[in-house]
């Protein structure tokens, strides 16, 4: 039942996961901004959720509901706050790929992948995560020479490259065309069947959340809490165009706020 | 093509001049080739080579000093608000000290001495350097500071591939200011205080009312710091922009 028990069988992962123990546990019960001289503005209220191995979670929600928020608090960043983060994030391996590629251009594709590692393993043999992205030509050049979905994928091996245990995407795939979106998303979803990673992705893709997605976090409006924790139990293969629609069509009913027909 | 029209421009600026003086009083505005006759009699000398070696060296020095004292204090300044308001009015007010006012103390205080006249360029030049860098640290990109905490860079690696290469245009823009800066101030300083180095030479020569020898050193000292801008700043400038 531990989370090592779910990497050593990546192909049951998904079957493991719900019963195996969580990596992180998020439970923030308050987090007010408050800056001088402008009203104080609540962002999160009773948001909590747990992520275990192997499995993908989507967080889905209003714009300015409170989702970065939520993952600025999550990855440590941000220690003002009524609630708790167990373990320590700092603890855990969270990797992070940003909305934008948030990638140094002046260095090259190479040096952002191996500076985003600790100084002591920096050296490490990365050929198979430039290869599995296909950026092994890439390599030398500066981030500028590439298009936003290849700066996308450094972004992306950058935070596989630490092979952490949970990964959390910012809306990773915003403003791809169909087809890299596609291929990014196969990648995202194989690194949690080869790997046993955790994957949070916050989306306002319902249709894509849908398609890989383990479990729907559904948030509301902010403050932000948690509306519902869908759990998708087909697998990701057998998933059709019939039950995406009807699934769709089903959350839009009961979540109007935060799902559209 | 460019060189070519640099070339161009010069040639028109010399025609003028030589054209100019025709008319002009000998004494007052003498031709190019006067003013290169005497260069080259000064270079034989050895007088030319020594007096502008002196002056480089004292650019030199205080220039290193500026900048780097310079640079920590504009990263400070950007970085921290408690020291931007502590420093910002001391800083106006050496931004607005003449530099005359400035050299004249420093060789008040410290003497007629070459540390007065290498303290009184560094701190002449030093807020100009604070100021361009302050404006690039207070610019450093919020994302990619998130991104150095979410990956948690060491400081060392921040430092390197982070905070300097967001700085490095506004370090190659307080250079290129900053030298032609100094060497007009160093000038003044020399005049003042010192008894060598292309000022000494240039107050010598006022007062004997020669201005061949004048316009000579001028030419002398200004095309050395053309030819380091056109050699060390500007490859240097083109290298940090290599990615863009």
């Amino acid at each position: 039942m531990s989370a090592a028990g779910a990497e050593s069988e990546p192909a049951a992962g998904a079957e493991l996961s719900a019963a195996a123990a969580p990596l992180l546990t998020v439970r923030i019960d308050r987090k007010v901004y408050r800056r001088a001289r402008t009203e104080p503005v609540e962002a999160v209220r009773d948001l909590a959720f747990s992520l275990r191995p192997a499995e993908i979670t989507c967080l889905i929600g209003p714009s300015g509901a409170g989702k970065t928020t939520t993952l600025r608090i999550l990855l440590g960043l941000d220690p003002d706050f009524e609630g708790a983060v167990t373990p320590d994030p700092n603890a855990v391996g969270i990797a992070m790929v940003f909305q934008d590629p948030r990638l140094l251009p002046w260095r090259t594709i190479e040096q952002n992948v191996r500076l985003g590692l600790p100084r002591a393993r920096r050296g490490r043999d990365l050929d198979g995560v430039f290869e599995s992205l296909g950026l092994t030509p890439w390599r030398g050049r500066f981030p500028g020479a590439l298009s936003l979905g290849m700066q996308r994928r450094v972004a992306l091996a950058r935070a596989l490259a630490l092979e952490p245990r949970v990964l959390v995407l910012d809306e990773p795939f915003v403003s791809l065309d169909d087809n890299a979106a596609a291929g990014l998303r196969a990648l995202v979803v194989e690194t949690v069947a080869q790997r046993g990673t955790s994957i949070l992705m916050v989306t306002h893709n319902v249709g894509e959340a849908l398609e890989i997605a383990d479990r729907l976090l559904l948030v509301s409006a902010r403050p932000a809490h948690l509306l519902a924790a869908v759990p998708l139990d087909r697998p990701r293969g057998q998933r059709d165009r019939s039950f995406l629609e009807a699934t769709r069509a089903d959350l839009a009913g009961r979540f109007p706020g935060v799902i559209a027909q | 093509m460019a060189l070519v029209a640099r070339l161009v421009s010069l040639a028109v600026l010399l025609a003028l001049w030589q054209g100019v003086s025709v008319y002009a009083d000998v004494r007052t505005l003498p031709a190019p080739s006067a003013v290169f006759a005497f260069i080259l009699r000064e270079a034989q000398s050895g007088n030319l080579l020594f007096n502008v070696g002196v002056t480089l060296a004292r650019v030199g020095v205080s220039f290193v000093i500026a900048m780097s004292l310079g640079v920590l204090l504009g990263i400070a300044l950007g970085r921290s608000k408690l020291a931007d308001r502590l420093l910002d009015t001391p800083l106006l007010m050496v931004l607005n000290t003449p530099a005359l006012v400035v050299t004249v103390l420093a060789y008040v205080w410290l003497g007629l001495t070459e540390t007065a006249a290498i303290v009184a360029v560094a701190i002449n030049k030093l807020p100009n350097v604070a100021v361009i860098m302050r404006e690039g640290a207070r610019g450093l990109d919020p994302g990619l500071e998130e991104m150095a905490r979410t990956y948690r860079l060491d400081r060392r690696t921040w430092i390197a591939h982070v905070l300097l290469p967001q700085l490095q245009p506004f370090m190659v823009a307080a250079a290129r200011s900053g030298i032609s800066l100094a060497w007009k101030i160093v000038l003044v300083v020399e005049l003042l205080g010192r008894p060598n180095g292309v000022g000494f030479a240039i107050n010598y020569y006022f007062t004997l009312f020669d201005v061949t020898a004048v316009i000579g050193y001028s030419v002398v000292f200004m095309s050395v710091m053309l030819a380091i801008d056109a050699l060390i700043l500007q490859p240097l400038d083109a290298h940090v922009r290599r990615w863009r």
